[in-house]
C-alpha cells in the first residue's frame, strides 16, 4: 500500500477497470479487457499533469473513472482525503462539482436543442447556484465573457457557432459550477492548429484566474510538452513511467516514453526524425502480452521481460515500471 | 524542365448553395513532377480534400468542377476523358488512400482479396499471378507474415496494418502518382511514424510521385519535397519544404506554424491567429486571410493579392511582398 500524500488534490491507487467481452447468442462473458490494470496517480493542486499514450491505453478510462461515469472495478480513488469510489450515488453528487469535464468533439458535447445560455446554465441548475432565471442568466453572460465569447450570443444554438467556439462554450459550462479540477480528454485534440493555440492560451488564462488544476488527457506530445508541469505516460492498461515535463522530454526512463518521443515529428527543415523506435503494432488490450506489456515492441528488451512483470522502480522524480531502470538505479547508487 | 507529371489549372469547384453556386476550391493551380512529394496543407475547409477528389473526378454530388479548369496528367486532359478511360487512370495512373482505413475496406471480404481484386480488374494476370502479387504488395508495405495476413478480415487487423493494406491496394498497379488524403492523422504517433517512413521508402524504390494532403507540419517536413499552403480555397503560398517551414513569407504560414506548441514556447503565450478558417460561401473580400491578418493594410481589404514570387520555387499572394502596392 503506497503512503498518501497530504498535499495532493487526488490520489488514484490501485484503479482497474476492467469490460467484459461477451460472445455467442446468449451473450456469455468469453473474457475480459483490461481497460486500466492497477494505476496509481496523484495530482497535485495548481498542476497541469498530462496522461498520455496511444488509443485503447485506458487514459479516458482513468478519466471517466474520477468522475464515475464509469464504475472502476477495483482500487480507490481520494479528492482531498475522501474516498470517492465509497460514496453512494447521492453523496457523491456534491463533488461533482469539483471535477468537471472538457472532451474531445465539441460538437456531440452539445445538446443541439439547447441554447447556449441553457447548456452553460444547466450545471447552475443541477447544483442549485444562483437565485432564479435572471440571475443564472447574468452568470452564463459572465462565464462567456471569460472565455472571450460574446454574451449577446447565448440565445444562439451550437450549430451557430465554430468547433473553436463551440469548445469555449464546453469550457464555459464545465467552469460553470466552479470546479477544482478540470479534466481535459483531447480538449484540443479536434481543433485546428490555428484554434488549438486559442484554446491552450484560454485554459492557460483561466488556470492562472481561477487557480484549476488540470488532468490533461492527450495523445500529442506537442501539446504536452508546451503545456504540462507533470507528465505520466500509460501503455495498456498501466502507468510505465511519470515525471517533470522537462525531465521526461530531456531524460525519458522507459523504453516506450523513449519511442513516443522520437516519434514526434520535428518542424525543423534541416533534421527529419530519426527511424521508427517502436516496432510493430499495439496489441488489443483484451490480450496484453504477459510479463511487460511492451516487451514484444521494445528494443532493448531482455529474455526475463516476457515472464516477469517489470518491477515499479521510484527515483526522486516519479516512477518507472521496467527492469532496466532498476538496474540504472542501482548503477547510481554503487556509484555513490 | 520538362513537362510536369500532374498540372492542375484554375480549378473551381462549386457546390449549390442558397444564393447560387458556392466555391469551395477557388481557380487552383498546382503541379507535381514525377517523383516528387508535394504536401498540400490547410485548415478544415480550405478545400484541400475536395482538391484532391476533383483531380481523381470523384467531386461528390451535387459538386461539380466549373469548365475552364485543367488537369493535365501524363499529357492527358483528365476532365474530358470518357468515364471507362477515367476509370483506368484511377488505380494505374493515380492511387489513392484516404484517412480512415476501415471505413475504406469492406468488412466482409478478406483483405488479401480486396487487393487481388483491384488488381484483376486492371490487369490480365491469372488468379495465382494476382495472388502472388499480392503476398509481394504486402512485403512492400511492412506487413509482416503476408501470406497469413492474406485471409484476414479488416477487424481482425489494428488501424496501422489496416493503412498499409490500403496503401498497398493504392501501390498494387504501379501508379506513377499517389494521393494521400491525411494518411496518418488517425493513427498512433509511434505507428504515424512507420507509415510515414513506408511511403518516403515506396516513393524512393518506385519512383511513384506524392500528393499529401495533410493539416500537420511535422507530417509535412518528414516526408515532402515540395509545399503548397491552401487558405479558403486558393493556395496562399508555395515552396520547397526548407522554403517553406524555414522562411515562411505568407502571414498566414508564418501565423500557422508559430500556433504549433513547440517546447521553446513554454511558460510564454502560444501566438495564435485570431478569429476562425471563413466557411466557403463566407470568404472575405480582397486577401481572404485579411480580417485575421495582424500585417493587413490599406489595399487587402478590396483587392486580392497577386501571387508574388520571392525566389525560383517560391511564391505566396500577399500584398506585403508586392513591390507595387507597398505600404
Amino acid at each position: 500500500m503506497t503512503i498518501l500524500s497530504a498535499d495532493a488534490l487526488l490520489e488514484i491507487r490501485g484503479l482497474r477497470a476492467l469490460f467484459p467481452i461477451r460472445s455467442g447468442v446468449l451473450r456469455r462473458v468469453s473474457g475480459h479487457v483490461h481497460a486500466v490494470d492497477g494505476v496509481d496517480l496523484t495530482i497535485f493542486p495548481g498542476e497541469t499533469l498530462a496522461l498520455v499514450g496511444e488509443s485503447g491505453c485506458g487514459k479516458t478510462t482513468v478519466g471517466r473513472s474520477i468522475l464515475r461515469l464509469i464504475e472502476p472495478t477495483g482500487g480507490n480513488i481520494w479528492f482531498r482525503g475522501v474516498d470517492l469510489t465509497s460514496l453512494p450515488v447521492d453523496a457523491f453528487h456534491a463533488y461533482r462539482r469539483q471535477i468537471q469535464i472538457v472532451m474531445q468533439d465539441p460538437g456531440s458535447a452539445l445538446d443541439p436543442r439547447f441554447s447556449v445560455r441553457d447548456a452553460i446554465a444547466e450545471g447552475l441548475e443541477a447544483f442549485a447556484i444562483g437565485a432564479d432565471y435572471e440571475e443564472r442568466s447574468k452568470r452564463v453572460a459572465e462565464l462567456m465573457g471569460s472565455v472571450s465569447l460574446d454574451p449577446e450570443a447565448m440565445w444562439r444554438f451550437p450549430h451557430e457557432f465554430s468547433g473553436g467556439q463551440r469548445q469555449r462554450i464546453c469550457i464555459a459550462r464545465a467552469l460553470a459550477v466552479d470546479p477544482t479540477l478540470l479534466i481535459c480528454d483531447e480538449a484540443t485534440s479536434a481543433l485546428d492548429v490555428s484554434i488549438q493555440a486559442q484554446i491552450l492560451n484560454l485554459l492557460a488564462d483561466l488556470q492562472a484566474a481561477r487557480k484549476l488544476t488540470y488532468l490533461f488527457i492527450t495523445h500529442d506530445l506537442g501539446v504536452v510538452r508546451y503545456f504540462a508541469t507533470r507528465v505520466a505516460v500509460m501503455y495498456l492498461g498501466r502507468i510505465v513511467e511519470t515525471g517533470p515535463t522537462e525531465r521526461i522530454f530531456a531524460a525519458p526512463r522507459h523504453p516506450y516514453t523513449k519511442a513516443l518521443l522520437a516519434s514526434i515529428p520535428s518542424l525543423d527543415p534541416g533534421r527529419r526524425s530519426t527511424r521508427p523506435a517502436a516496432l510493430g503494432d499495439v496489441p488489443s488490450p483484451e490480450r496484453p502480452p504477459p510479463g511487460c506489456h511492451y516487451h514484444p515492441r521494445c528494443s532493448v528488451r531482455l529474455e526475463s521481460c516476457s515472464r516477469e512483470d517489470p518491477p515499479l522502480v521510484d527515483f526522486t522524480d516519479g516512477i518507472c515500471r521496467c527492469v532496466l531502470a532498476g538496474a540504472e538505479r542501482e548503477a547510481k547508487a554503487n556509484a555513490a | 524542365m520538362s513537362a510536369p507529371l500532374l498540372s492542375v489549372e484554375n480549378l473551381s469547384v462549386a457546390f449549390p448553395g442558397e444564393a447560387g453556386p458556392v466555391r469551395v476550391v477557388d481557380r487552383l493551380t498546382l503541379s507535381i513532377a514525377t517523383g516528387e512529394t508535394l504536401a498540400l496543407v490547410g485548415e478544415s475547409g480550405s478545400g484541400k480534400s475536395m482538391t484532391a477528389l476533383a483531380i481523381m473526378r470523384l467531386v461528390p454530388k451535387p459538386g461539380r468542377i466549373e469548365p475552364e479548369a485543367r488537369v493535365g496528367f501524363e499529357g492527358r486532359e483528365l476532365l474530358s476523358l470518357s468515364v471507362p478511360d477515367m476509370r483506368a487512370v484511377r488505380g494505374a495512373g493515380i492511387g489513392m488512400i484516404f484517412q480512415e482505413p476501415m471505413t475504406s475496406l469492406n468488412p466482409v471480404t478478406t483483405v488479401g482479396d480486396q487487393v487481388l481484386e483491384a488488381i484483376e480488374l486492371h490487369t490480365g494476370l491469372s488468379r495465382g499471378e494476382a495472388r502472388s502479387r499480392v503476398i509481394e504488395l504486402f512485403g512492400l508495405v511492412g506487413i509482416p507474415d503476408a501470406k497469413r495476413r492474406f485471409g484476414a478480415y479488416p477487424h481482425q487487423l489494428s488501424g496501422g496494418l489496416k493503412q498499409r493494406v490500403m496503401i498497398a491496394m493504392a501501390m498494387a498497379m504501379r501508379p506513377r502518382l499517389l494521393i494521400a488524403d491525411e494518411p496518418t492523422t488517425a493513427l498512433d504517433a509511434t505507428i504515424r511514424a512507420q507509415i510515414l517512413e513506408l511511403l518516403r521508402d515506396l516513393s524512393a524504390k518506385t519512383g511513384t510521385a506524392v500528393l499529401l494532403i495533410t493539416h500537420d507540419f511535422g507530417v509535412v517536413n518528414e516526408v515532402a519535397d515540395r509545399v503548397a499552403v491552401m487558405y479558403a480555397g486558393q493556395v496562399v503560398e508555395e515552396g520547397t519544404r526548407a522554403e517553406l517551414l524555414g522562411r515562411p513569407r505568407h502571414p498566414y504560414t508564418q501565423g500557422l506554424l508559430r500556433s504549433i506548441p513547440k517546447a521553446e514556447a513554454r511558460g510564454h503565450r502560444l501566438e495564435e491567429i485570431k478569429g476562425a478558417v471563413p466557411r466557403p460561401g463566407h470568404w472575405p473580400s480582397g486577401c481572404r486571410f485579411h480580417p485575421r491578418c495582424s500585417h493587413a493594410f490599406q489595399p487587402c481589404p478590396s483587392v486580392a493579392p497577386k501571387r508574388t514570387a520571392v525566389s525560383a520555387s517560391q511564391a505566396a499572394c500577399c500584398h506585403l511582398l508586392d513591390r507595387s502596392v507597398r505600404p
